[in-house]
């Protein structure tokens, strides 16, 4: 099979290259994840604060980020975001030379502001989830708001989000799919480099195509059993 | 006052993006509105026929008809859509039997690729929502609609459909904003929707954030107005819950 002779490792296959590109998009994935949970507990707080203002910062937020296709917000910081460093360093430091981001930089950010926005969902349902009971309770102990907060809601928010995080995930991942237009050689660039010099189009992005079914997989069975850990204290009838 | 006229009376820059030009080329995409509308009426409508059949045989005893709906979704859901839409459009010329066969015009043109791939991807999703909402009927309800001589067709058209429609709907709406949102993936493959004809006046005028930026705000239109239908649509299959809302 022509096909696999392609796919072979070493220099005449290309199969350790979409290995790596694998590698590559399970690094800007957990990037970007991160980036994401980061930004969205601090939405998640202004979504659900009592200033009206502030609120409004984290609405927007969602609303406009989840609501433009993906592939527009990464074309808008591949290409503004170094514009804007630049204007910025100009403004605050008088920096005059060109700056230029790294493509990974851009791509975990890029991917980490769409996750950031459905990771803000996702913890803002699990807040409201903790039965307010519960927290008159901890108040009537004497508990502080910090002591509340760690002992009281971080523990349950994090079993209730753990779910709709894993989703989160699944589409974190799918999502960097995108990034090939940045030109960072991840799966889906790979793919496109090697079935252009190539001519085996259907090959390489079938071999795509399984290697992001690996990887959402993968991913489901750790979440499964991340899941089962997390509710190991929960009784059930 | 012309259109022309207003953007010249814009201010040249502001915040440095070059806002003439950002209100100058809003026709232009605007121009792409009526292709990401029927790209994604006609995938959600070929898309959720297929879907019912993709549910129905997911519900259904036989271990064959199971086994395939099930890898469907699977593959759908578990891969991108840009690998989906690649797939279609570059790979299949791949082999020469497709290219000798009678089906080649069709997938030679990069509009009934794109939505090829955006229909079989959102059946995949629709099925889910479908299996979800059918599965959410209770039992009670069946069982006496059972009991007054309902079966079959009857029971579905009148008990299991009305009811799994309106469960289902919030979650429909959810994936028909996925949609607008996916067609955007198909300007990769030549088509020149909102997406594809705002690469084609930056490729022009190499404005690239100001550009992106006026489809962005084409795209958050379109989805706020699928959002007002969804919602209109709620209340109209479900009267009666609103006004437990209201006296609550």
């Amino acid at each position: 099979m022509d096909s696999f002779i392609l796919l072979r490792f070493g220099d005449t296959g290309w199969g350790d290259e979409m290995l790596r590109a694998a590698i590559v998009t399970i690094l800007v994935s957990l990037s970007a994840m991160a980036i994401g949970l980061l930004v969205s507990v601090f939405a998640t707080m202004s979504k659900l604060s009592s200033n009206g203002f502030i609120r409004s910062i984290g609405n927007t937020y969602t609303t406009v980020v989840r609501g433009i296709p993906e592939l527009l917000v990464i074309y808008l910081l591949y290409f503004g975001a170094n514009n804007a460093i630049m204007g910025v360093a100009k403004k605050l430091f008088g920096y005059n030379q060109y700056i230029e981001l790294p493509v990974f930089l851009i791509a975990a950010i890029a991917v980490g502001i769409i996750s950031g926005a459905y990771s803000t969902e996702v913890l803002r349902g699990a807040f409201l989830a903790v039965p307010k009971g519960q927290i008159e309770a901890s108040k009537s102990v004497g508990m502080n708001k910090f002591l509340i907060f760690r002992r009281i809601l971080i523990p349950q928010v994090m079993r209730y989000a753990l779910p709709g995080l894993g989703n989160v995930w699944q589409l974190t991942l799918k999502d960097t799919a995108l990034i090939m237009v940045t030109g960072l050689v991840e799966i889906m660039r790979q793919a496109h480099i090697a079935s252009g010099s190539t001519y085996s189009p259907f090959t390489f992005y079938i071999t795509a195509a399984l290697l992001y079914l690996v990887l959402t997989t993968a991913s489901s069975r750790v979440l499964n059993s991340a899941e089962r850990w997390a509710n190991k204290g929960v009784r059930r009838a | 006052m012309n259109f022309v006229d207003f953007c010249e009376s814009l201010p040249n820059e502001f915040l440095g993006l070059k806002v003439q030009l950002m209100c100058n080329s809003t026709p232009k995409l605007l121009g792409g509105v009526p292709l990401t509308i029927e790209l994604v009426l006609i995938s959600l409508l070929i898309g959720f026929l297929l879907a019912l059949g993709l549910a129905l045989m997911r519900i259904s005893k036989n271990r064959f008809l199971n086994v395939i709906s099930r890898s469907y979704v699977f593959y759908f859901r578990g891969t991108p859509l840009l690998v989906q839409i690649f797939l279609i459009y570059y790979g299949l010329a791949q082999f020469d039997f497709i290219k000798e066969s009678f089906v080649w015009p069709f997938f030679r043109e990069a509009y009934w690729c794109g939505i090829l791939a955006l229909t079989l991807n959102t059946a995949a999703y629709t099925a889910e929502i479908i299996r979800g909402g059918l599965q959410s009927v209770p039992y009670g309800q069946i069982e006496s609609a059972r009991a007054i001589g309902m079966s079959g067709i009857l029971l579905y058209r009148r008990i299991i459909l009305p009811i799994a429609f309106r469960q289902a709907l919030p979650a429909y709406g959810n994936e028909m904003i996925l949609m607008v949102k996916g067609t955007s993936l198909v300007s990769t493959i030549t088509l020149m929707e909102i997406t594809g004809i705002a690469r084609y006046i930056i490729a022009k005028y190499w404005t690239p954030v100001e550009i992106f930026l006026v489809a962005g705000v084409i795209y958050l239109v379109i989805n706020f107005l699928v959002t007002q239908i969804i919602k209109y649509a709620e209340i109209r299959f479900t009267p009666y819950l609103e006004h437990a809302k209201k006296t609550r």
